[in-house]
């Protein structure tokens, strides 16, 4: 008992020790599509400058809302844009509003498993719509046959698979499919958990990618990065050009530029289905969200300071990690965007 | 005046001693206060946990009244919840897995308290408490890459060649669903019911083995019709204990159910239970009504486990009221 109540007390006091040495530390929660990104930039970051800590908790795009709304963590992350009404939360509770800064990209690549197909298909935003609303259910339907001549699709059900837990890579898919489907839009809709018409729920990328492995004729949906690390088989997809792109940063990339003439002042954009000849349709921009007025100014300085950094030597860690980076001219905008933070 | 300054806060600490002396004297006194302070703690914590998560779901309440009970329709995009799939899944796969995990662990406690040599029985326990210790998600895992596989390939087909002409083994073969999730959480609830099962059959007093034994019955007849009906009480306490441990599971319930909140007859179909769709999807509920449901979901489990509690006791007192009978005749 005495030697464990020692050690906790060594423990505790060297936590203390270094807590104490850091002086400035920030917290920030939220999105979990980032976190290995974002954990890279703040240890990067204190090593530029170590009197900086910056702690960074995954809790989740609607915890991250939540907290930095109700003010518990100085920052916070979303893989979806917060709604007017989240906005109008935040500014009446505080009286000033909350700005979105986006950080990298990702995307969601459309998997499968058929028995004997081990050529990359090619989905129709149709395809991928019907499949997703029951309307598709055999794998030689014409609507994904007819995209992928000379491969011998079986008549076989598909099965499909989504994520069960609430998660931006749902709300980026959805998100891409209520755009391309009149009939998804109204009927089943956008957001992070959805009323899904058919299917199974895998809990996590690795759940999907888990269940479309080891089942038969499934078809289900996971991030860019799960399936380029997972070395997984994907497919590509038709964009607003009607060029088959398959997902890999440079489209991705390509789709955020696509969108940049669009992009509104608070960044506050949807990039799926983005125009341009190369853009990869299923991407999204993942944010910061940052309040605009701080009552710490060390604080605030040191955050700007972050986010400057990460816009320009931040960038060059993404691919590293498989993320896509944002394009210059969202740099340069968000570079002036900073100013606004007070 | 400085004399009398300062013997009389004096007399205050020598008052105080003496009573305090007085009361350490009667240390039962003291012993009997904390120790009710402990207890009612317990039904403190009951209380508070039951007002946040009617407090916290008040929203929801008044939105959906009873008609949360029994809507079938859970989309967060239009804000439409209902409690029914998750409450059926709960009880399906609960129900599943007591009828799979009471049998076998009884059948194991007899062999291990009764007739198995002390160091067998010794060893085994060992291991038992080991596969108690376990942590759910491990059981999920195993769940998702072992029994998943199986059930599509052999037994899902094999089911629905025998006994398909039952409703319960009818429809596509995922191998996730209300089966497999009963059978992984049978397999991780025996341990519960064979570990406290054991302990009761032992305590049984050897008095009554001998007894029945002097009156010329087999080994096995002392076993069945004295000493299992006399730690019925405790046996019952076992399944009290498993049934807690299946409704509230979550992990590895959500690894295997299949996450889509549907109402079957069909055990092969997917379905979703509630505490798995709290885990599932409570971190990125966004919206004041999401999260008051899903909370209210919360407040539904306590009542369901209230209630099933509350059935299961008056089962066994039925039972054991009709065994004290016969014994009577």
């Amino acid at each position: 008992m005495k030697r464990i109540a020692a050690i906790l007390l060594v423990t505790f006091g060297v936590a203390t020790f270094f807590v104490a040495r850091a002086a400035l530390s920030i917290t920030g929660a939220g999105a979990t599509f980032p976190y290995p990104m974002y954990s890279k930039w703040f240890e990067e970051y204190h090593k530029k400058d170590s009197s900086i800590e910056i702690n960074y908790q995954s809790i989740g795009s609607g915890g991250g809302i939540r907290q930095v709304t109700e003010g518990t963590v100085d920052f916070g992350a979303t893989d979806g844009p917060m709604n007017d009404e989240q906005l109008k939360a935040f500014q009446d509770k505080h009286g000033f509003p909350v700005l979105h800064f986006p950080t990298v990209l990702g995307a969601d690549v459309p998997t499968y498993n058929i028995p004997g197909v081990s050529a990359e298909l090619n989905f129709t935003p149709e395809a991928l719509a019907g499949i997703f609303l029951g309307r598709i259910t055999k794998w030689n339907d014409p609507a994904i046959a007819g995209a992928n001549k000379g491969v011998n699709l079986p008549g076989n059900d598909i099965i499909v698979v989504h994520r069960s837990d609430g998660s931006g890579t749902t709300y980026i898919w959805t998100d891409y499919l209520s755009k391309v489907s009149e009939e998804w839009k109204n009927k089943v809709g956008k957001g992070t958990s959805v009323n899904w018409p058919v299917g199974l729920g895998g809990k996590g990328n690795e759940g999907v990618s888990g269940l479309v492995k080891q089942t038969p004729n499934a078809f289900g949906y996971v991030e860019l990065i799960y399936a380029v690390q997972s070395k997984m088989l994907y497919g590509s997809v038709k964009n607003s050009s009607g060029a088959f792109i398959k997902a890999d940063l440079g489209s991705v990339t390509a789709a955020a530029a696509g969108a940049v003439k669009t992009m509104p002042d608070d960044f506050r954009v949807s990039i799926t289905d983005a125009p341009g000849k190369t853009a990869y349709p299923i991407s999204s921009f993942t944010w910061l969200l940052i309040p605009s007025k701080f009552s710490d100014a060390g604080k605030r300085d040191a955050l700007k300071g972050f986010v400057k950094w990460m816009l320009a030597d931040g960038q060059n860690y993404t691919e590293a990690l498989s993320y896509a980076k944002l394009p210059k001219e969202v740099v340069a905008k968000e570079e002036k965007a900073l100013n606004n933070i007070q | 005046m400085s004399t009398a300054s300062t013997t009389l806060p004096s007399a205050g600490p020598v008052a105080g001693s003496r009573s305090f002396f007085s009361r350490l004297r009667e240390g039962d006194e003291i012993a009997r206060m904390i120790t009710f302070v402990f207890a009612a703690s317990v039904v403190i914590l009951t209380v508070l946990l039951v007002f946040e998560l009617w407090n916290g779901s008040s929203l929801a309440r008044h939105k959906f009244g009873l008609a949360f009970f029994v809507t079938r329709v859970w989309d967060p995009v239009f804000e439409q919840f209902g409690a029914l799939p998750f409450i059926y899944g709960t009880v399906v796969t609960s129900v599943v897995a007591l009828v799979l995990a009471v049998p076998l662990g009884i059948g194991a406690a007899i062999f291990l308290a009764e007739l198995a040599p002390a160091r067998v029985s010794d060893t085994l326990q060992f291991f038992i408490d080991l596969l108690a210790a376990v942590p759910s998600v491990i059981y999920g895992l195993l769940g998702l890459f072992i029994v998943v596989p199986l059930m599509r390939e052999y037994v899902q087909p094999a089911l629905k060649n025998t006994l398909g002409f039952l409703p319960l083994f009818q429809g596509p073969a995922y191998g996730l669903g209300f089966l497999t999730a009963g059978i992984v959480l049978a397999i991780m609830v025996i341990p519960y019911i064979i570990s406290v099962s054991r302990e009761v059959l032992l305590s049984v007093p050897r008095d009554q083995r001998e007894a029945a034994l002097a009156l010329g019955s087999t080994r096995w007849e002392s076993t069945w019709k004295v000493v299992v009906p006399f730690a019925r009480t405790g046996i019952m306490g076992s399944i009290f204990l498993a049934l807690a441990r299946a409704l509230g599971e979550t992990m590895a319930v959500s690894m295997v159910i299949g996450n889509a909140p549907t109402i079957s007859a069909s055990l092969f179909s997917p379905g979703d239970s509630i505490a798995s769709i709290i885990a599932n999807q409570f971190s990125e509920a966004t919206g004041e009504l999401y999260t008051q449901s899903l909370i209210e979901l919360g407040l539904v489990l306590f009542l369901l486990t209230f209630i099933l509690n509350g059935l299961a006791r008056i089962l066994i007192l039925a039972t054991t009221q009709r065994g004290s009978d016969m014994g009577n005749a």
